[in-house]
């Protein structure tokens, strides 16, 4: 009884925590298709966004805009890549492990930027802007070894553009994206 | 000089723009398509041009679509998943011409009598995700896309599905589970083309496959037939070429071209690299010795050699690179992809990373290559191709460079040296 009300107040909790436009917005996309189910991970997109990663309150606000139960949102969560349970910095650093992007680096563009930012796999940095993981293939073998931040491809890469491009993200204004 | 066909005016930092297409004829196959020929019509040509899939399984593209179920609606969807290592062909031909991927998509849907086509993109191309939305609404607002397509009774339209990331949601069923927001493991028992995406007739097809589609029509079979180099294939191949080469990038040539030309095309090994291996197709396929480099590059005359081809993105290991290092590399990304469904896969992929493991660490056995091969032959009991495709690097490891592999036993450390060399600069 107990764990049902509990239940039913993190939903009512989730949905009172999203704004109005997002909440609208979200109804709308669902509203709008044929099969509401095909909307999951737009939905999981756009509440790991607003949330700064898939929460369990992302969790709960998913299944009740979707009409599904919070198990059916927890099995996807956990099996993308790109849907993050764990909070992340505002930019996370997907490294490719890929074999073409292996030859060149054995795994050291992984390490220098958790020794540069002080981190390991998963972590947030301290300043909350970073989180780095390592990452299947990219495609973009023709430019290793290579890493995703938000959406943007960077290689080929060597310690020093890795600088640059840190040193650019950490002083350039942006929302936070989280994954595009 | 190769003739291009899906590259054909390749601009170096920019896709090219509906009226360039046009001038070049595009979208002219399907102005004509839809005035004067029949879907039946249209997928005859296609078996007569000798199109097989590009994505790696190299079935009959035109045969494929002869089994769409009689229901309706019809679902078409244009596969970007790409997460084969060493594969981004797809990446490339999207950014060099969206409209002809579109033009494609489009006549396929004819083909197939589809309603609506899902274009399914893994997170990675985020930008080309973007670069399709838009150029949709281009195509859509010229009347290519829509309600009664160019005053005919065809109406098709074509939306974007941005996937969450997973190697598995490349393959057919589990991308269609993947679009209907269930977790995406592969589902066998469903017969895609009459019961696939919401238990409606289902065409999944890779996008490069599709593009050949409007040229095929627009030249003819026979045409087409005449640009491969091989008996049984029409058409020319996307060959993505990486690693330790001088030029590494995607280069359009004739269906059956050696590696051998295809790594001139590529500049040849970067500077004081010397060719050891390569992985002729992703990371799917077997590691080879350079001796093959004659063999063309088709899907046939690869399996007269006992090797699959995958999906022709060649990967050049040099003598600097550890094998064994390699196919770990290789087996680790396996294990981790795997969607854990059924045991072969989920129990099998770390047990063999971990022996490579050990034999990396200098801690290896020699009954351990008999133990390696064992269970890369029982990766056929998996319930899906992943495993098998993953076990043909360890295949290869053992058909072509047991000596590397004994010498890590022998010498009880890795016998490659280790110099990592600056990388390339990109095509």
């Amino acid at each position: 009884m107990d764990f049902a009300f509990s239940l039913s107040a993190l939903r009512r909790k989730a949905m009172s925590a999203l704004p109005n436009e997002l909440r609208e917005s979200l109804e709308k996309l669902i509203a709008a298709s044929d099969h509401p189910r095909e909307q999951v991970i737009n939905v999981m997109y756009a509440l790991q966004g607003h949330f700064g990663y898939f929460s369990d309150e992302a969790v709960a606000a998913a299944a009740d805009l979707l009409s599904m139960t919070r198990l059916e949102i927890e099995e996807l969560a956990t099996f993308y890549d790109f849907i993050y349970r764990e909070p992340v910095g505002k930019f996370v650093i997907h490294v490719c492990d890929g074999v073409v992007c292996w030859m060149f680096h054995e795994g050291s563009v992984f390490d220098y930027l958790c020794k540069k930012l002080g981190v390991c796999a998963g972590q947030v940095s301290e300043d909350g802007m970073f989180t780095v993981l390592p990452t299947a293939c990219l495609g973009q073998c023709d430019r290793a070894p290579a890493m995703l931040i938000n959406g943007v491809a960077y290689g080929p890469l060597n310690q020093e553009k890795i600088d640059q491009i840190l040193e650019k993200l950490r002083t350039e204004y942006c929302d936070l994206v989280v994954c595009k | 000089m190769t003739e291009h066909v899906l590259l054909l005016n390749r601009q170096p930092d920019r896709p090219l723009t509906l009226d360039e297409y046009r001038s070049h004829g595009g979208y002219e196959a399907l102005i004509e398509t839809v005035k004067k020929r029949t879907p039946e019509e249209v997928r005859q040509a296609v078996v007569a041009s000798r199109l097989r899939g590009r994505g790696g399984a190299w079935y009959p593209t035109g045969k494929k679509w002869s089994f769409i179920g009689e229901a309706h609606p019809r679902y078409l969807i244009p596969n970007t998943d790409e997460m084969e290592p060493g594969t981004f062909k797809d990446r490339v031909l999207v950014n060099v011409n969206p409209h002809l991927v579109l033009e494609g998509i489009i006549l396929a849907g004819y083909a197939i009598s589809a309603a609506r086509g899902i274009f399914f993109i893994r997170p990675s191309y985020e930008m080309d995700a973007e670069l399709i939305e838009k150029e949709l609404k281009v195509a859509r607002d010229a009347g290519f896309l829509g309600k009664n397509i160019l005053g005919s009774d065809f109406s098709f339209d074509l939306e974007v599905h941005r996937s969450a990331g997973r190697y598995i949601c490349g393959e057919a069923s589990a991308q269609v589970n993947a679009i209907m927001g269930k977790r995406p493991h592969p589902n066998k028992e469903v017969h895609m083309a009459s019961t696939g995406l919401w238990g409606k007739p289902t065409i999944v097809n890779n996008v490069e496959t599709l593009s050949c589609v409007p040229h095929i029509l627009r030249n003819g079979p026979e045409w087409f037939r005449n640009l491969s180099r091989s008996p049984n294939d029409g058409g020319t191949k996307l060959y993505c070429i990486s690693g330790r080469v001088s030029r590494p990038g995607c280069y359009e040539m004739p269906l059956g071209t050696p590696l051998r030309e295809i790594l001139e095309e590529a500049g040849g090994m970067s500077p004081g690299s010397n060719f050891k291996a390569f992985m002729p197709g992703g990371a799917s396929t077997c590691l080879m010795p350079p001796t093959y480099q004659d063999t063309p590059m088709d899907h046939d005359s690869y399996k007269a050699t006992g090797n699959p081809i995958g999906t022709t993105a060649v990967m050049i290991f040099d003598e600097r690179t550890c094998l064994v290092g390699a196919a770990l590399n290789l087996m680790e990304y396996f294990a981790r992809e795997s969607c854990g469904f059924c045991t072969p896969c989920r129990e099998g992929l770390p047990f063999m990373r971990d022996l490579l493991q050990r034999i990396e660490n200098g801690e290896g056995k020699e009954e351990f290559i008999p133990m390696l091969h064992q269970m890369a032959q029982h990766m056929d009991k998996a319930y899906c191709g992943f495993a098998p495709g993953a076990a043909n690097s360890v295949i290869g490891l053992l058909r072509y460079f047991a000596d590397e592999v004994r010498e890590h036993i022998s010498q009880r450390q890795c016998p490659c040296p280790c110099e990592l060399p600056e990388p390339p600069a990109a095509e």
